[in-house]
């Protein structure tokens, strides 16, 4: 017998590394905290992901599709005609904000708790201003422009053609006249008594009229909205035939409001943990688990997924 | 632990913070200024075409990406097979975009043939006994489901 206990067993050997599986070692030489935080951001990944490639495949599926440079270029202040200019600055903000946050996780490895907390307001100030600047952005297409999920006036054209003055409209066989006050404004235009359509003259949301009656296939344009109804503009094609501007395609709006509106919700998420997290160190109760601040760690890399989101949102709707 | 690790210095701390502000930055900035210039913005009758503009764009944003989560995540700097496990699976989406795309596009040129067959004239006449030859409109419902 103690002969045997003297006898190495071949499978002794390859199990030398067993230990690992008894616990207090950490295999990716991370806590279980972090580690899993980062699969969850995994799993959010494709959340998103799944979104944008939704959008991709509806808007690869429609011969027209709202051009961005042309939709966003509305600012605060009445600021028109400023393309990309507004997002640019949102999307400035949140860099900064993911920048701040790095510094408060950098402070919370120091244990600075003063450095962590100044640098983590830093953070919900940015993320705040990034929200509000969502908030007009999404009230200004609902209010001003008229984009719902339902409904999407901002389209490009299909083909080439002329938009129609008045007297053009007025000989459109087998339409009457109609005068209606919209927006406080007398608008004029003609109604088919065949099947209702509406023919209205072109003009933006001030009433003016374009600069070129003309269009190429392919250029932007924007019904006309206002209390609740859209003006089609009627135009003619090459070939004579008489068209009303369609609407734009639906899925443009409810994909912008809710893809966007997800990451504003995952923005406003951040928020709240930011705002407990920054309570938490302000109370000492970080400092004293001695581990380098690591729920500041973990929420910031939450914050910088929040951005990293972004770039591909900013590429899908706004760039491309 | 990371405590086991000497801690960065303050200057190595705003090296990171630095470099990444002004990296994502200036990338954000060409960014737009592609957008604005191809579209035709900025310098009057100069347009860009989507094929250069659209890959140029995908390629900065998945730098982007690859920075925030290799320097701001810190994802490059955990031991490999940590990495390898966050990243390894995202690559089934190169499958997901391919794919859906393509379909995206199989949609459209469906809808386009419907359309097509749509704007035919519609025979009107009243079919003669024997079925000559198939009118065109026949297997339009084929696409409508």
């Amino acid at each position: 017998m103690a002969q045997d206990t003297a006898v190495k067993l071949p499978e002794q050997e390859h199990h030398k590394d067993e230990h690992l599986w008894e616990g207090g070692t950490e295999p990716f030489k991370t806590s279980y905290g972090k580690l899993m935080m980062w699969y969850f951001l995994l799993s959010d990944a494709f959340t998103f992901a799944g979104f944008l490639i939704a959008y991709g495949a509806l808007r690869f599926s429609m011969e027209a599709w709202p051009i961005p440079d042309f939709v966003f270029s509305t600012a605060p202040f009445n600021i028109h005609h400023a393309p990309l200019i507004f997002v640019t600055f949102m999307t400035f903000v949140l860099i900064v904000s993911s920048v701040t946050v790095l510094r408060a996780v950098q402070e919370g490895k120091n244990e600075n708790e003063g450095g962590v907390i100044k640098w983590m307001i830093a953070t919900i100030i940015g993320g705040g201003i990034f929200l509000g600047c969502q908030a007009w952005e999404w009230t200004n297409l609902i209010v001003q422009e008229g984009t719902t999920v339902f409904n999407n006036p901002f389209s490009t054209h299909v083909e080439a053609g002329k938009y129609l003055t008045l007297d053009e409209i007025s000989q459109i066989p087998k339409t009457t006249k109609v005068e209606e006050t919209i927006h406080g404004k007398n608008v004029v235009y003609y109604q088919s008594v065949v099947d209702g359509t509406k023919y209205f003259t072109k003009a933006d949301h001030n009433g003016k009229a374009p600069e070129s009656m003309d269009f190429a296939n392919g250029s932007s344009y924007l019904v006309t909205y206002h209390d609740g109804k859209y003006m089609n503009a009627a135009y003619k094609t090459a070939d004579g035939t008489i068209k009303t501007e369609p609407m734009g395609p639906k899925a443009f709006g409810a994909l912008f409001f809710f893809i966007t509106g997800f990451h504003g919700f995952h923005v406003f998420s951040g928020l709240v943990i930011l705002s407990v997290i920054t309570l938490n160190v302000w109370s000492g109760m970080y400092k004293k688990r001695q581990n380098g601040h690591e729920m500041v760690e973990k929420v910031g890399l939450y914050w910088h997924f929040v951005d990293l989101v972004w770039v591909f949102v900013f590429l899908a709707f706004y760039l491309i | 632990m990371s405590h086991g690790h000497a801690l960065p210095s303050h200057e190595d701390n705003m090296r990171v913070v630095i470099k990444g502000f002004i990296l994502l930055l200036i990338i954000t900035l060409v960014e737009v200024g592609i957008a604005l210039i191809g579209n035709g913005h900025l310098i009057h009758g100069f347009h860009l075409s989507k094929w250069i503009m659209v890959p140029v764009m995908c390629l900065l944003s998945f730098y982007k990406a690859y920075y925030i989560v290799s320097e701001f995540m810190h994802l490059g700097h955990e031991t490999r097979g940590m990495a390898m496990s966050v990243v390894l699976p995202t690559l089934l989406l190169v499958w997901g975009i391919i794919a859906f795309l393509w379909e995206g596009d199989a949609w459209r040129n469906n809808r386009k043939r419907v359309d097509d067959k749509e704007k035919l004239p519609v025979n009107t006449q009243p079919m003669k006994e024997k079925k000559t030859s198939s009118l065109p409109l026949d297997n339009a419902y084929l696409f409508r489901g």
